[in-house]
């Protein structure tokens, strides 16, 4: 286990790798003995500095979702990574690349909750009867270290790995959809992209909420009501560049659209 | 070069022959470089009146090549089509024999069954407006090449790969549903070996089976009432062996599947 100190210093790097722009050294490499525990320490760190600079939680993410990027970095259970007011965007709204490091884009379903969902002994009942709508969001992944080409350890140490995220416009309550069978349809600049299904994540978003509350569940950290849920990745990772417009649409739940301009900064 | 009639006639006996005893063969276009697409629907068309005298019934055709990653890696702009007979047809939930294919891979499609005739130049609108219902179907492919591999005009003669076909699961009025964002899971043995939505064909699988119509109008043909269009693969194409039980889930339409026996 790292010393207090020294997760103090990484997540201090990882806050001013984000707020300069300039990529910090991976986790994984400054420390190879580090545990996934020790990484959720240095999250906890890179979020106090963001907190006390005036930013407030109001959610959580979850990564590490689908089978293909677990075969890809060897983990085969999910992430989670927290959600703050600054990452919120609304539906159309441009978003600034110059703001970010090195973006991509994922289409997921997001769950907006009406009750607290407090762990462990949480099920896909309970998280249907917990959410007060579902609605169809764009993730813009981040990496705050030199490329994508990182572990386990780094992409828990930084946050998920999460950079802003926008809410697409239509609601669906979960008890009137099959979220799991529900297809997700990405256009980039009016062309067919990719597709995907709510069963890529976990065999259904709602399985993937109901983790996310049973492993906060062992930290003591409570989901509350009003938390946003960004549930996983349904469809392959989207390039950005200047001028690019995203919309998804997820059957029965909505659209989501947002334009990118300017450069990333790494 | 085009073929001229003896040799197509030859051709289609060669393909007929490796689709009756379940053989490989060479591509065609190894002896016939020259080879065109008109020449390949000519003799996919001479195998369908031959079928036909042997008493097999069309009952309505295949759409292939309908992602546009595939169209850009055949070099193509429009679907292939193949026909579809009541031979190949099998049970929803039935023992499906392997034996007599070189080696099927399965995958998920959207099937029309139309109510009215579709001829020449049709929109997407149109091809809705002459749906009857849309149904979850399975489609074994089986290609009759050596390796699974072909060129367009090779495999537009070997009836693009048509095999088998299952329909099942809840039949819908097209207009009941968005048929862009229709999930689909294929489950091989209970784990997911596949899975998107059906915008993957063409972005719409109406626009298929529109450009199938043209397709087939290009051949002098036209989809009467009451055919069945297979409109193109949702997800990629799995092959299945010996003992596999295949399920496709779709959204709002149930399921389809088959088990692959001996």
């Amino acid at each position: 286990m790292i010393d207090e100190t020294r997760i103090r210093t990484l997540g201090d790097a990882l806050h001013e790798a984000m707020t300069s722009g300039v990529p910090t050294a991976k986790i994984s490499e400054l420390e190879p003995d580090s545990t996934i525990e020790d990484a959720y320490r240095i999250q906890s760190r890179m979020l106090a500095r963001r907190i006390a600079a005036g930013d407030s939680v109001i959610g959580k993410k979850i990564g590490l979702t689908s089978r293909a990027i677990q075969d890809a970095l060897g983990v085969y259970q999910p992430d989670f990574g927290q959600l703050t007011r600054q990452m919120l965007h609304q539906n159309g709204e441009s978003i600034d690349l110059g703001k970010l490091m090195q973006p991509r884009a994922e289409a997921e379903l997001a769950f907006i909750l009406k009750r607290d969902l407090i762990g462990p002994g949480i099920t896909a009942t309970d998280v249907i009867l917990a959410t007060d709508y579902v609605s169809p969001c764009f993730e813009i992944v981040d990496t705050r270290f030199q490329d994508w080409k990182i572990r386990i350890q780094d992409t828990v140490a930084d946050n998920a790995s999460c950079g802003v995220f926008l809410l697409g416009e239509g609601r669906a309550d979960p008890r009137d959809l099959d979220l799991s069978l529900a297809g997700l349809v990405i256009e980039k600049n009016g062309a067919l992209h990719s597709t995907g299904v709510g069963a890529a994540v976990q065999g259904s978003p709602v399985n993937a909420v109901a983790w996310l509350a049973n492993t906060l569940g062992r930290l003591g950290i409570p989901l509350k009501a009003g938390d946003v849920i960004l549930s996983g990745a349904q469809a392959p990772l989207i390039e950005l560049q200047d001028g690019d417009e995203l919309t998804c649409e997820i059957a029965g739940a909505g659209r989501c659209m947002a334009r990118f301009t300017g450069r990333a900064q790494a | 070069m085009s073929l001229d009639a003896e040799a197509v006639a030859r051709l289609s006996e060669r393909v007929e022959t490796a689709q009756t005893c379940a053989r490989a063969i060479r591509k065609l276009t190894d002896d016939h470089p020259g080879m065109t697409v008109a020449d390949a629907y000519r003799v996919q068309t001479a195998l369908r009146r031959s079928y036909e005298r042997r008493g097999q019934r069309v009952v309505g055709w295949k759409a292939g090549l309908t992602s546009r990653p595939k169209m850009i890696q055949m070099g193509v702009d429009k679907p292939g089509v193949g026909f579809l007979t009541e031979a190949m047809a099998r049970p929803e939930g039935s023992a499906i024999t392997v034996s007599d294919l070189i080696h099927p891979r399965v995958e998920c499609e959207l099937a029309f069954v139309t109510k009215a005739e579709l001829s020449g130049k049709v929109s997407r609108a149109e091809v809705m407006a002459a749906t009857d219902y849309v149904q979850p179907a399975l489609e074994i492919i089986d290609s009759r090449f050596t390796g699974f591999k072909f060129d367009l005009e090779s495999v537009l003669a070997d009836n693009s790969s048509s095999a088998r076909f299952v329909l099942g699961g809840r039949p819908r009025r097209p207009e009941a549903l968005d048929l862009r964002t229709i999930g689909v899971v294929m489950e091989i043995d209970g784990e997911i070996v596949a899975l998107g939505a059906s915008a993957e064909v063409l972005g719409h699988p109406a626009e298929a089976v529109a450009m199938l119509v043209g397709v087939l109008h290009d051949m002098g043909e036209t989809l009467p009432a009451g055919s069945l269009v297979l409109s193109g693969a949702i997800t990629q194409a799995v092959p299945v062996k010996v003992g596999n039980c295949v399920a496709a889930r779709f959204f709002e339409m149930g399921s389809v599947g088959a088990r692959f026996v001996a």
